[in-house]
């Protein structure tokens, strides 16, 4: 940009003017093309008061809410804990610890089913609350700026925060790994650019202080020069509420971005915000950025200046079969089936899924309990999850044009239909996000994502077995070459036996001779 | 392997209203203005052959899905067959005998589509196909252009001469006969009078008001255009493909003309004759024969739009767009090889981006 002083002269002005134009147009040649612009169905959800879900009798506590390695029970059975007591320990380099939501009685430790489509069932804790919500004793740091920032990350990971955007990332391991790679730039995501969900909105709304705050410590944490906060432009109260709160810290600036289905996922965001593209084998951290939630945020802040671990959270209960949707705090653990007792069944939801309708997983049943990662429960009724049946693909590039990252969905699908998963790989499906956004595009109606996990879950499988092969066959080769080593022994040894006995022969017969002809000599 | 009755349901869980049916009867929408202006140009005998056309085409389909033993309701009412037939029939002269309608929409769904496994799976545009075959088959009757007459008129044909007329019961009265724009300016100069004498106080410089012997596709150029610009606003077709053709009769066309404008015909001539409208809006754009990037489809649109232009000024026809689209349709699979879409995080040619450079950047 121009100095002032120059601006004032005439010719500047105008090659200022060109120039502005010509940014323009560069920022709408450059504005996303990618993704698709679905009914965000977000309202009246978001904009309805936050609700406090009244203490279940019991909460199923998951020992895996996280990406990594599931935490360890500490408590037995029958043992009473207190809200906020570490109940499992985090095991191996990457975990998160896992603590009581409320005060109660260990009731079982066991397996329950796992929110995500298998159903499969998993360990969890199950604890009797006593509807006393009586909390351990903590201490908090008088001022976490004045600690290292190790300390502070230590402080987070002690209090089990995770990602909350979804990929339930351990918070402290990133946070660390950002100090190792020389951060530069914090991104905060609040761009929840999934429909109907509306938790993160409500955060921000709600709970703009303590956001920033929680910003203002990952700061620290990573030593990042700056924290860039991008809000989707269809929450106007949430940039309000940020952009007051920021006000304080020039530091931390507020962007409102375009409101574009996946703006909320990182490598989207960062291209936005910094421009800067994250290489396809890299992590963020690779180019100078890390990318953490808005709710994560706020958990970090709670951790650090209050002491409590992540044992909440704001849950969205939305869909067409929902009587009075909305935004509920609820303790880690609760059923889904609770929460939306609460809420209110217009109808007998024709499907239940956690999370965002673009990439959510169905639920069984709704006896699943939510986690830490879990933004919303949908309970969608028929008319919203009338899939029509799929027809053949038309090439009309519909889902070229809407793929975040480029790829050509199409023909990928066609790959994988015809059974020729390594085309499909060599096409990129190793970057797909699973998005969704080409499926629901599709004029067709192809589940073009269901191809592309079955594929990916196919090579992963292929994978797994080349290297279990490779890893046999080296034990074959090796064995080979210790039978063939303790053979060629064997015979070298039992040539040797052999030299050595016909040796002693040898020498036994000289001997022999040798006594003979002095018995002969002597004789003569 | 049919992942539809996978259960349970993955995500995407909501899906875009868009269906194919839908985009087939937007792009109907889009061409009825021009097609009924045709048919007050050109009268009975227009209206009758495009009725054949179209039920032809969808005969064909259902035809050849029940041969297949399938339920045909369901693919007919994707509305594909509709708009192949449909710009088939704005494609040939308005007063064809009903036989060339009957067998070019025929032909334009069952060998051109159905043979190749149905919608999506064609490699050349049918309606395209079938004017081809038309062309070379009947060149006598698929070249009979009539000078436009407003159904109103006193020398238009009513409906019962109209009927004859299609049922090619009566000659057209000769006085009538005329020839296309291409046509004319190509016999007119291997005749060796040049373009500058020749279309001096003919008719045809009153080409936009649509008072020009041609199909009804041709005549109607411009509301052809604004139907394609419907659908451009729409995005059901994106602006890639019309622009690049447009660009490839126009700018050979300029130079062409500015070098020897009596031997060249001038940019607006080709631009508003013959296909091109027509082409550049609703044919090259087909989504089934046309390269899927952008990067392609630019390519594909200049190709379509240069080779239309070579066929029409040094070709044995005076028209060219079907056999330039054809030909374009052919070297779509090698387009679509060599001109993907650039893979976030990595360059052009697959690699992993630099991350030093990109952390370089703010
Ligand atoms: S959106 Fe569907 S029909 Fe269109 S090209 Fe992609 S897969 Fe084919
Ligand atoms: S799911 Fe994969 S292929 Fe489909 S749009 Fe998203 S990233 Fe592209």
């Amino acid at each position: 940009m121009a100095q002032t002083g120059e601006r004032d002269q005439p010719g500047f002005r105008l090659k200022d003017n060109a120039m502005g134009l010509i940014e323009k147009l560069l920022h709408n040649l450059k504005a996303p093309r990618w993704g698709v612009h679905p009914d965000d169905h977000k309202r009246p959800a978001a904009d309805a008061p936050l609700r406090t879900l009244p203490l279940p009798s019991r909460l199923y506590v998951p020992l895996l809410q996280h990406v990594g390695q599931p935490a360890r029970p500490v408590v037995l059975v029958g043992q009473e804990v207190r809200k906020g007591q570490l109940i499992a320990e985090p095991q191996g380099r990457i975990s998160a610890p896992v603590h009581a939501p409320t005060s109660g009685r260990i009731a079982a430790i066991g397996e329950i089913t796992a929110p995500h489509p298998s159903g499969l069932p998993f360990e969890a804790i199950t604890i009797e609350t006593d509807g006393h919500d009586r909390a351990v004793e903590v201490d908090v740091p008088a001022d976490p700026f004045t600690l290292a920032p190790a300390e502070v990350t230590a402080l987070i990971s002690a209090a089990g925060v995770v990602g909350l955007g979804g990929a339930t990332f351990p918070s402290s391991v990133k946070l660390a790994l950002g100090k190792r790679s020389e951060i530069t730039t914090l991104i905060v995501n609040g761009g929840e650019c999934e429909p109907y969900l509306s938790c993160d909105d409500r955060v921000m709304r709600d709970r703009a202080a303590d956001v920033i705050d929680g910003v203002r410590l990952m700061l620290h944490c990573t030593g990042a020069r700056e924290a860039l906060v991008g809000i989707e432009d269809n929450k106007p109260e949430a940039i309000a509420a940020m952009r007051r709160a920021a006000a304080r810290f020039p530091e931390i600036k507020v962007r409102p971005v375009p409101a574009r289905y996946p703006m909320g996922s990182d490598r989207q965001l960062i291209e936005t915000l910094t421009g800067k593209e994250v290489p396809s084998d890299c992590r963020a951290a690779d180019v100078g950025v890390i990318v953490n939630n808005v709710s994560t945020a706020n958990a970090v802040h709670r951790a650090v200046r209050r002491g409590e671990p992540l044992i909440e959270r704001i849950v969205t209960i939305n869909g067409g079969a929902v009587w009075q949707p909305g935004n509920i705090l609820a303790p880690i653990g609760t059923l889904a089936a609770d929460l939306l007792a609460f809420a209110g069944l217009k109808s007998e939801p024709a499907r239940l899924v956690m999370g965002g309708p673009m990439m959510g997983a169905v639920l069984p049943h709704a006896r699943v309990p939510i986690v830490k990662g879990s933004a919303g429960i949908l309970a969608f009724n028929e008319d919203e999850v009338a899939i029509p049946e799929a027809g053949p693909c038309i090439r009309c590039g519909n889902c070229v044009q809407a793929c975040p990252i480029g790829l050509l969905p199409l023909e990928m699908a066609a790959n994988v239909r015809a059974g020729d998963l390594q085309a499909a790989a060599s096409l990129g499906l190793s970057d797909c996000i699973s998005c969704g956004c080409c499926a629901y595009i599709c004029p067709s109606h192809i589940p073009l994502v269901q191809y592309f996990s079955h594929a990916k879950g196919e090579l992963w499988a292929q994978e797994r077995d080349k290297l279990r092969m490779e890893a046999t066959r080296k034990l074959a080769a090796e064995r080979a070459v210790r039978l063939e080593r303790e053979a060629a022994e064997k015979s070298e040894a039992a040539a040797r036996r052999k030299a050595e006995r016909d040796a002693a022969k040898r020498a036994e017969a000289a001997a022999m001779a040798a006594a003979e002809n002095a018995v002969t000599e002597a004789a003569e | 392997m049919n992942l539809n009755q996978l259960q349970p349901p993955t995500a995407p869980h909501s899906l875009s209203a868009n269906s194919v049916s839908r985009i087939m009867l937007t792009v109907l929408a889009t061409l009825v203005p021009a097609t009924t202006f045709g048919f007050w140009l050109y009268g009975w005998p227009a209206l009758f052959l495009w009725i054949i056309t179209v039920l032809a085409a969808l005969l064909g389909e259902a035809a050849c899905l029940k041969l297949a033993g399938n339920n045909a309701l369901p693919t007919l009412s994707d509305g594909s067959a509709l708009v192949t037939g449909w710009l088939l029939a704005l494609s040939l002269p308005p007063w064809a005998p009903w036989w060339i309608g009957a067998v070019g929409g025929l032909f334009a769904t069952m060998l051109a589509k159905q043979v190749f496994g149905g919608l999506g799976y064609n490699l050349f545009n049918p309606a395209m196909v079938a004017r081809v075959f038309l062309l070379i088959s009947f060149p006598v009757q698929m070249t009979v252009w009539i000078a436009p007459m407003p159904i109103t008129s006193a020398a238009a044909p009513g409906f019962h001469d109209g009927l004859l007329i299609f049922l090619g019961n009566i000659p057209k009265p000769d006085a009538i006969a005329s020839a296309s724009l291409l046509g004319f300016a190509k016999t007119e100069l291997s005749r060796g009078t040049d373009l500058l004498h020749s279309l001096v106080g003919s008719a045809y410089g009153i080409s936009l008001a649509g008072a020009r012997a041609g199909s009804l596709g041709e005549t109607a150029s411009l509301l052809i255009a604004a139907g394609g610009l419907v659908l451009l606003t729409l995005r059901i077709i994106a602006w890639h493909i019309p622009v690049s053709m447009i660009a490839g009769i126009a700018i050979p066309a300029l130079v062409a003309n500015a070098i020897d404008p009596a031997r060249y015909l001038d940019v607006t001539s080709h631009l508003l004759s013959g296909g091109a409208m027509l082409g550049a809006f609703y044919i090259a754009t087909d989504y089934v024969t046309s390269p899927n990037s952008k990067a392609g489809q630019l390519v594909f649109g200049f190709g379509c739009g240069f080779l239309t232009y070579v066929i029409r000024t040094w070709g044995g026809y005076p028209e060219g767009v079907a056999f330039a689209v054809l030909v374009l349709n052919a070297c779509t699979p090698v387009i679509d090889r060599y001109l993907k879409p650039r893979i976030l995080g990595r360059n052009w040619r697959g690699a992993p981006l630099d991350p030093a450079v990109e952390r370089a950047k703010s």
